[in-house]
């Protein structure tokens, strides 16, 4: 018997339902059947396994399933929440660690939200991007060289490997065996429609995505699973991976379930082995170990791509960040703790790490001090959450960001938060071949282009409003944004005055 | 002395700018330009007037003349005691003035001719320019009530409170002859009335006047406040000063390539530029993105031997330019052309981003604007 009663409610109206069956096709979790009674067929629920996902919901013709939050309470305290007694209920009936999916959930401050933009009005036209030429293309990498000269007094432009991409955004890792192949094909096919990158994740390329190079990212991680010298090569730029927002500090773990035999072959390990990524990486224990990678790399792929250096945002971010940026590397990319994943130990999730906005503005202003700004461009993730949230990094100090969330959200994720089960209803975040049949990847990538293109338009009106007709202007433009609601010290860290002043 | 920027509040100005330059070295008299800015009186407000001469000091070339306000004694004590350890004085003065009933509360203004230490120049391991750059920096961050406007050799900037002619009139630029001539007049939306605030604004030789307000204004500053500038003015002149001082001086750009970072074509313009130009300017605009200046602004940068007229990317700013013979004149309205020169013939109005260069014959000269132009004919893309 288990002492954990179910979150939710499915509610059935029977004036709506046909028992057409439509949910319990849809529900991999089994949450409905239909069974035969005296009185004829009958739909019934077996709520301990509904995740919320919504699936049943979208795909019941006659709209006759809503999902409920369950009002069976405990009695009422402010100290032992109903989570925490379920969540000791788990681990008594257990013993393990508890586990979730996607980013942490719990109510810590959302710096983006207590951050407004400026408008231009009197002393400085805004302009109208409908009307004049507006620039989000950004290009990532080393800056600021000595210029040399040829004979004939002529410039010559040799620069540091660079990613050039038409939007300020790309999509961040997402390995393969995480989520499925149609989610991968459709997040490469979007990049490469949208001229930007995604990223492979720890968990190789499939070699039928290799001729989506130009746009992909590949990950060099703690687990090295699927690296090897044409992965290196096939990428437009490679990430290291040295640390995640969702679990600062731990590796990763792709239970044996999802290592298919595609799966398998991507990455370079048996068929049902588990994937065990190592928390650190076992030849970086140091600084100067991670200069010996960036420059393996480097010298793997003879310094034609740029390397990225991806750290979750921990408490020493902005020193960390200095000392990746004397390493070589050309790019930093930091994770907030609001970051997702695909399966991490709930109390790391929502108890490690440092908001992605706090992290950015420390670190920016960090480099800069140090002079060291355009030793690297910054990439920042976890959570960007809109192109609201895209225009306040890059204000701060982003070069440009990365999203995952909101590209699963636009693949029809619904964020129930239960990937770990590898049971992903809408094909995302599984390896179950009827599952991952539900995603198709040409539909997929036209509604995360649909999104970025949204975005895009959106950024740009904020761009004009305030006057501003390319994105290198808005970089690191901190006087174009006001807090609402922060006390002096957040102030002084995002480097921003109050609304206001 | 209040001066600006000090509580942190940025000042945003709208502004009258023009000048004129002679390419083969032809005095000319500051009574014209100071004469040229009566006829653009409403586009200033009486909160800041000023003006940089060129080829005015032929008797010291050799020697940076510094020009300092201080707000009392005790600050030209401060900082004379330490140009007395710094520099070799050669000589200095008081800057004459003619009292002007609508110039008032003005600073003490002093003038000095100086060379660097030889000495400390020496351990100090820096170029001349350097060394000078860094000690009028430290001036005016550090020593309280003390400001030096004006630093280049064979050059001067005379700027206050008050509209251009008058200021003209009060430091008697009829008195001054030189090839070349750039002024302003300020319209700022507020000012403590701080004669600083005024344009030009220089370092060194470089100068530059300014109508207009840059969106990027924030990116800039931080930008260039890496490379051991400081923005204490908040004003956008001020960081545009320091950007072509950066990219000129220090990264050893010429003038107009200096103008496509600053005021960067767009990308699909660069895509269809010939090849040699469109390598050059996706390298440049790559390179340098922290100083692309977006937002309104029209510009004339003055330096030792030439003149620059640039406009932002979109041309938010009206300006003109024409010739007569060896000058070129430059300003925000043709009116003020026309009072310098009625003849003046060749009336242009620069494209967004497309910089007017004048130097002097003989000078070693940026290569012809058009090998760098930011837009070839014909192909804006608006």
């Amino acid at each position: 018997m288990s002492y954990v009663y179910a979150d939710y409610e499915v509610k059935r109206d029977l004036s709506r339902c046909t028992l057409c069956g439509a949910c319990v096709k849809q529900c991999f979790n089994g949450v409905h059947s239909l069974i035969d009674t005296e009185n004829g067929k009958k739909l019934v629920s077996d709520e301990s396994k509904c995740v919320n996902c919504h699936r049943c919901v979208s795909f019941c013709p006659s709209r006759a399933i809503k999902i409920v939050r369950s009002d069976l309470c405990f009695r009422k305290n402010d100290n032992w929440s109903d989570s925490v007694i379920k969540e000791i209920y788990k681990q008594a009936e257990s013993g393990g660690v508890l586990l979730s999916s996607m980013g942490c959930p719990e109510k810590y401050p959302v710096y983006f939200d207590k951050i407004l933009i400026n408008a231009s009005q009197v002393t400085n036209p805004s302009i109208d991007p409908l009307r004049e030429p507006m620039e989000t293309k950004v290009t990532l990498g080393k800056r600021n060289r000595d210029i040399r000269r040829g004979k004939n007094g002529h410039i010559i432009c040799d620069s540091s490997p660079r990613l050039d991409l038409e939007l300020p955004i790309m999509f961040s890792a997402m390995s393969y065996g995480s989520i499925s192949y149609n989610a991968h094909k459709s997040l490469a096919l979007a990049a490469t429609k949208l001229g930007i990158c995604y990223n492979t994740g720890e968990g190789g390329l499939n070699k039928d995505f290799f001729k989506y190079g130009k746009n992909t990212i590949v990950q060099v991680a703690s687990g090295r699973f699927g690296v090897y010298k044409d992965y290196l090569e096939a990428g437009a730029a490679i990430e290291i991976k040295m640390g995640q927002g969702a679990k600062p500090g731990i590796g990763g773990h792709l239970p044996g379930a999802k290592i298919t035999e595609d799966v398998s072959m991507t990455r370079m390990i048996p068929v049902g082995t588990d994937a065990i990524s190592p928390a650190p990486h076992h030849d970086i224990y140091s600084i100067e170990d991670l200069k010996q990678l960036v420059y393996a790399l480097k010298e793997a792929t003879e310094y034609k791509k740029p390397i990225i250096v991806k750290v979750a945002a921990v408490h020493n971010i902005a020193a960390i960040a200095s000392g990746i940026a004397r390493s070589g590397a050309d790019i930093i990319a930091i994770d907030g703790f609001r970051g997702g994943t695909g399966a991490a130990p709930t109390r790391i999730r929502d108890n490690v790490g440092i908001p992605v906005e706090l992290a950015l503005a420390a670190v920016d202003s960090r480099l800069r001090e140090e002079g060291l700004r355009e030793n690297v461009s910054l990439v920042v993730g976890g959570s960007i959450r809109s192109s609201a949230d895209v225009v306040k990094a890059i204000a701060l100090g982003a070069d440009a960001v990365y999203i995952a969330t909101s590209a699963l959200i636009a693949l029809g994720c619904h964020l129930c938060r239960n990937c770990q089960s590898g049971k992903c209803n809408w094909g995302i975040a599984t390896q179950v071949p009827e599952l991952v049949e539900r995603l198709d990847p040409e539909k997929g990538s036209e509604r995360l282009v649909n999104l970025l293109t949204a975005w895009d338009h959106e950024i740009k009106e904020f761009m004009g409003g305030m006057g501003i007709n390319s994105i290198e202007a808005l970089k690191g433009n901190r006087l174009m944004l006001r807090g609402v609601g922060l006390n002096e010290k957040e102030l002084s860290i995002l480097g921003i005055k109050h609304a206001g002043e | 002395m209040n001066t600006e920027g000090e509580r942190g509040n940025r000042i945003p100005s709208g502004c009258a700018i023009a000048g004129v330059f002679s390419e083969t070295g032809e005095n000319i008299s500051g009574a014209i330009i100071t004469d040229a800015m009566r006829t653009m009186r409403e586009r200033s407000n009486g909160l800041g007037g000023g003006f940089a001469g060129y080829g005015i000091y032929p008797q010291y070339k050799d020697y940076y003349a510094f020009h300092v306000f201080y707000a009392d004694k005790e600050a030209k004590k401060a900082c004379e005691d330490y140009l007395d350890e710094k520099f070799e004085i050669i000589n200095l003065s008081k800057i004459p003035v003619r009292k002007n009933p609508r110039i008032t509360d003005e600073p003490l203004i002093w003038r000095y001719f100086v060379m660097p230490d030889h000495n400390l120049l020496r351990d100090s391991q820096l170029d001349e320019r350097e060394y000078v750059a860094r000690r009028v920096i430290k001036i005016n961050n550090e020593i309280k009530g003390a400001y030096v406007f004006s630093s280049g050799k064979n050059m001067g900037c005379f700027k206050g409170v008050g509209y251009p002619e008058d200021i003209g009139d009060y430091y008697r630029l009829e008195e001054y002859a030189g090839y070349g001539w750039t002024a302003h007049g300020r319209y700022p939306t507020n000012t403590p009335g701080w004669w600083g605030g005024a344009h030009p604004f220089s370092l060194l030789d470089l100068t530059v006047v300014h109508n207009g307000e840059i969106s990027s204004y924030d990116a800039n500053r931080r930008f260039i406040e890496m490379f051991g500038y400081k923005c204490t003015l908040l004003t956008d002149t001020e960081v545009i000063t320091y950007a072509l001082d950066f990219l000129v001086r220090k990264k050893g750009l010429t003038m107009s390539e200096a103008a496509a970072v600053i005021a960067a074509p767009f990308w699909t313009t660069i895509e269809h530029m010939p090849d040699e130009r469109r390598v050059v300017c996706d390298y440049l605009r790559k390179e340098f993105p922290g100083l692309l200046m977006t937002g309104p602004f029209s510009i004339l940068v003055g330096w030792n031997g030439g003149m620059m007229a640039l406009n932002d990317r979109l041309k938010l700013r009206s300006m003109v330019t024409a010739k007569s013979g060896a000058r070129t004149y430059f300003a925000s309205e043709e009116c003020a052309i026309r009072r310098m020169d009625e003849n003046a013939g060749g009336l242009l109005a620069p494209r967004g981003g497309e910089p007017v260069i004048v130097t002097l014959k003989g000078e070693k000269s940026d290569p012809p604007i058009t090998n760098l132009n930011c837009f070839a004919e014909g192909d804006i893309d608006l």
